[in-house]
């Protein structure tokens, strides 16, 4: 366990007893936490604020969904939990280490064993066979060649890709090309497969087969899985659902709290909420200058 | 499995991969774009021959029992810079490339658990191989070159010397290689993955 977490342990302990045995339950169920995470990116004299504090729990061998319009910080935040690019500020814990912690060995371990990617842009090595793409990570692992062709095959046959083993990703097709790499994020069996849309360059049809094979991974095998999607039907599979808008978390609901909402008239939705309620707290600040005034005026 | 691994709240350190395991995932990058590391090859090729080609007609003047006049010799130390400068463009140039068109893959080396010792490691084996069979080749096709358009003064040709400038251009070709390889490789290992994994050329 990390020295923060402890500290906040301990600081529980100080105040209620019992809030630290469930602090130290919390700790433990959790495979990712974050903590007040932000991100700025400077283009010259611009600053844009990608993300604006995240604060997120993930349980371990959850299916969670992040949904959000374009540019409201998903990529970003994906970055940060799989120790791809540093916050500006705040605390990524995995396993309750904080990742900023980790020496760049370390970080490689990380990404290495804990962590399997799965991009929407698929980023295989295009000169390289299936087989030799799923069996990178293994190498880099350090395992045996025997291990890795024969652990390499397998994967390749879960993801129904038996008998594509040799052909490159130029010769297999967008959901194919996925699927193996599906089979590469879990060739050193991570405990968490990020996936930052990974249905996104996929038709419908074949982006449903992925979205199945995922939550048959995470169900069988127990991996947690962070997706960041558009997709209507991929959210209704998970776990739970966390709405990012403008680089914060606005919500985390379970999926049927959606109803048969889509993400994007949920989003009208929960904008409208948003607006409504920022309105009201106009109206109350401009009835209280009034009143002030009236009093003020009075006296 | 995936939920045993878990149960470790440890980190460990990522193993540093023996330099034959390198060498291996190198000599297969090249094999596997064959193509292309012919190209890359070629540069290294060219400048090579070029500049071997110049210390071997100079060979060839003495062979020939032609003393060279002030002139001819100022003309000959221009050629030999030329070809030198020929070189470290071509090679740097062509090595450059090859390197920088690969700033995703190297991304996404690091994604999968690269060290960012091994992606150098990687590209100073790659490039010391073209560097080397580049110059090995070079060098041979400027002296067969020289010779062949020469044929009657073989027989006084220093062949000595001849062996020696082969000697310095294969060294001065791989060294080139590698030092064109070197700092882009380490630039792309040090970047975030992200911001190599972004990276468009
Ligand atoms: N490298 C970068 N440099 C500057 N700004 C960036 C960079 N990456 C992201 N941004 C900005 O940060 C914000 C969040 O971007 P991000 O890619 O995380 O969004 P996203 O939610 O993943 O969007 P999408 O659904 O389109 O993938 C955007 O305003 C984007 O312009
Ligand atoms: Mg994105």
């Amino acid at each position: 366990m990390s020295s923060i977490a402890t500290a906040e342990v301990q600081n529980g302990a100080a105040t209620t007893p019992a809030v630290s045995n469930a602090d130290d339950y919390r700790a433990s169920e959790h495979i990712v936490r974050v903590r007040g995470v932000k991100r700025v990116y400077k283009i010259g004299e611009v600053q844009v604020h990608a993300l604006r504090g995240i604060d997120l729990d993930i349980k371990r061998g959850e299916f969670m969904a992040i949904m959000g319009p374009s540019g409201s910080g998903k990529s970003t935040l994906f970055n940060m939990v799989g120790g791809l690019d540093k916050p500006s500020d705040g605390t990524v814990f995995i396993d309750e280490v904080d990742i900023a912690q980790l020496d760049a060995g370390e970080l490689a371990w990380l990404r290495c064993r804990k962590i399997g990617y799965i991009f929407q842009t698929f980023n295989l090595i295009p000169v390289m066979t299936a087989l030799e793409n799923v069996t990178l990570p293994m190498i880099f692992a350090g395992a045996g060649v025997d291990e890795q062709m024969e652990k390499g095959k397998r994967l390749l046959e879960t993801v129904g890709l038996g008998d594509r083993l040799h052909n490159k990703p130029g010769q297999l097709s967008g959901g194919q090309q996925q699927r193996v790499a599906i089979a590469r994020a879990l060739a050193n069996d991570p405990a968490i497969i990020l996936a930052d849309e990974p249905t996104g360059n996929l038709d419908q049809k074949v982006g449903e087969e992925i979205i199945q094979m995922l939550k048959r991974l995470n169900k069988e095998s127990g991996v947690t899985i962070i997706t960041a999607t558009h997709d209507d039907k991929m959210y209704k599979r998970a776990d739970r659902v966390s709405i990012v808008i403008d680089g914060e978390i606005q919500a985390v609901v379970p999926p049927e709290q959606l109803g048969d909402n889509t993400v994007d008239g949920f989003l009208a939705q929960l904008k409208e909420e948003k607006d409504a309620a920022a309105i009201r707290d106009l109206e109350t600040a401009a009835e209280v200058t009034a009143t002030n005034a009236a009093i003020t005026g009075e006296g | 499995m995936a939920a045993m691994t878990s149960g470790t709240a440890r980190v460990e350190r990522q193993i540093s991969l023996p330099f034959k395991q390198a060498f291996r995932i190198a000599l297969r990058n090249i094999t596997i774009r064959v193509g292309r590391a012919m190209i890359t090859g070629a540069g290294t090729m060219l400048g090579i021959a070029f500049l071997m080609s110049v210390f071997a007609s100079n060979l060839m003047l003495t062979a020939r029992g032609v003393e060279p006049s002030p002139a001819q010799a100022q003309k000959a130390a221009w050629l030999v810079a030329m070809s030198l400068l020929v070189s470290f463009v071509g090679i740097t140039n062509s090595m450059l490339m090859s390197v920088t068109e690969r700033y995703k893959e190297i991304g996404t080396f690091k994604c999968l658990g690269a060290l960012d010792n091994f992606i150098v490691k990687m590209f100073l084996i790659e490039s010391g191989l073209l560097g080397f069979f580049g110059s090995l080749i070079g060098s041979i096709v400027g002296l067969l070159f020289v010779i062949v358009t020469n044929l009657g003064f073989v027989g006084a040709f220093n062949w000595a010397l001849a062996l020696l400038y082969m000697l310095a251009c294969i060294v001065l070709g791989t060294l080139l290689s590698v030092g064109a390889a070197l700092p882009p490789a380490i630039r792309a290992a040090k970047m975030q993955a992200v911001d190599a994994m972004r990276t468009e050329v």
